[in-house]
């Protein structure tokens, strides 16, 4: 199963308007490659293969709400941002869609640009803006970063399905008429509700990271990089 | 998800279509499925051209159309959402078995389906008769960005880490006297997501650590040593199907 919302399938929206998204999602992609080359470290590297294998997993959890007739998944976008930073964190959702296209079909292959635009790039930039501004005004601690997770991943699911919307109303292959504020109001309410989940998950997730290995949280290190990370109580894991 | 995910799709087996080299697959499917795409929603036969050149494709593989349609089920909420288009579309109705239904609608859905369909069977075919593995040799050996390859090496190994550890703590928790059944899982599930993520990092940072001893470099062996990578031939044996669509395509979109 998968999302109507999320994995755009082929042949839902016209070929231009995907021709376009795609060199949009080719040039952010390229932008993130270089970026992110600086930061994958040897403790980065496990960790983005960990964090994109969990987004894989995670993704595969569907909240079906049969009323609209719509379901949809969790993004991990927000875990990524938190875990790994924006650069190698949008790398690691586009190859959880790079994958799920080619050897799943769950999304079409060309509408690749337009999922990763809306998932990767969109999901992703929304959060850590949020994460970037939240851990500024919330105080330093797990509840302030548990919040701080929460809501940037609530948000981030909205902001991609919102993607999804905005796409439609540019190349939908059907003139859905006055419909199209139908489907956003469907897909808003939708992923709220799907972004409480996505929001519980990170931030349960990220907390217990933060607690246990604070030094593999990048949104921390960021923040503070001259301040080494405190050494675990809980040593001896390794 | 059970063990093993990442290859549950693969089916063993020594085809002329397994026998080809991964960067060539994924080059006909992605090439291929463009085809489908570009292809006007009226030009009916071209559908009908592109589903005998998949079913062409599936026999030399020697996967059965039961195995691909099983699969290709994944599709169905977009199927849903098809079904609901000639209801919600705008424009000339149609009268239809006694139904008003928007003309622009049903094509639309046709348009969904169809193509949809077709991407879905692609991506199985090339699923079934490539390994995980070989996949990512073929996006390395197509200059793919070592950055993403890295990632999605990783990925790959790690789902079986992270299903590992998942099954291990279920057990722990169950030897401990949770009875868990059904959606009363996901409670165990949710509570115990944070320590799964750390026990599966550490678990990983080891394996990652392993690898980084025995000389791994960022990339996997074979691409290196070279081995195998596709000749002139092989490309040509593999353009056969996209360039068919390809000349499908153009025919169509000449013809509308």
């Amino acid at each position: 199963m998968e999302t109507l919302a999320m994995h755009i399938s082929n042949g839902i929206i016209d070929g231009p308007v995907a021709a376009v998204f795609a060199a949009v999602a080719l040039v952010a992609m390229t932008f993130c490659v270089l970026r992110g080359r600086s930061d994958l470290d040897d403790r980065l590297a496990p960790m983005a293969g960990l964090v994109a294998a969990f987004i894989f997993a995670v993704q595969m959890l569907n909240f079906p709400i049969f009323t609209a007739g719509v379901s949809g998944h969790l993004l991990g976008g927000a875990l990524a941002a938190m875990l790994v930073g924006p650069w190698v964190g949008a790398l690691c959702v586009a190859v959880v869609l790079v994958v799920q296209a080619l050897v799943f079909g769950d999304g079409g292959v060309a509408m690749l640009g337009l999922n990763i635009t809306n998932m990767a790039v969109l999901g992703t930039a929304a959060a850590y803006l949020l994460i970037a501004l939240l851990l500024r005004v919330l105080p330093r601690t797990p509840t302030g970063l548990g919040v701080t997770a929460f809501v940037s991943a609530l948000f981030s699911v909205v902001v991609a399905a919102m993607g999804f919307v905005g796409q439609y109303w540019l190349g939908g292959t059907t003139d859905l008429g006055g419909n199209l504020g139908g489907l956003a109001g469907t897909m808003a309410g939708v992923h709220l509700l799907i972004g409480v989940g996505e929001g519980l998950i990170t931030a349960t997730t990220v907390v217990t990271v933060a607690k246990v290995r604070p030094d593999l949280v990048y949104a921390l290190r960021a923040l503070k990089p001259a301040a080494p990370a405190p050494v675990p109580a809980v040593g001896g894991v390794r | 998800m059970g063990a093993g995910h990442a290859h549950v799709l693969y089916r063993e087996s020594a085809s002329p279509v397994h026998r080809l080299p991964p960067e060539v697959k994924i080059v006909a499917m992605v090439v291929f499925t463009l085809a489908v795409v570009a292809t006007p929603r009226t030009a009916f036969w071209a559908f009908g051209a592109y589903a005998l050149l998949v079913a062409a494709v599936a026999a030399l593989a020697r996967v059965g159309p039961g195995w691909l349609l099983s699969r290709a089920l994944i599709e169905l909420p977009f199927v849903l959402f098809a079904v609901a288009l000639p209801f919600l579309g705008a424009g000339e109705r149609v009268e239809l078995l006694g139904l008003r239904l928007s003309e622009d609608g049903l094509y639309g859905a046709w348009n969904i389906v169809a193509k949809g369909t077709l991407g879905v069977l692609a991506s199985l075919l090339l699923a079934a008769t490539t390994t995980t593995r070989d996949l990512i040799v073929g996006l390395d050996r197509l200059r793919c960005p070592q950055i993403l390859t890295q990632i999605a090496t990783f990925m790959l190994r790690y789902l079986d880490v992270l299903v590992g550890e998942a099954r291990r703590m279920r057990v722990a928790r169950v030897s401990r006297g949770d009875d868990p059944r059904f959606l009363w899982q996901l409670r165990g599930f949710a509570a115990g997501v944070g320590a799964l993520f750390l026990r599966a990092f550490e678990r990983g940072e080891r394996v990652y650590l392993a690898m980084l001893s025995r000389g791994y470099s960022g990339r996997m062996p074979a691409v290196w040593q070279g081995a195998g990578a596709a000749t002139a031939g092989q490309w040509l044996v593999a353009a056969t199907v996209p360039v068919l669509a390809a000349g499908v395509a153009a025919t169509a979109v000449l013809l509308t």
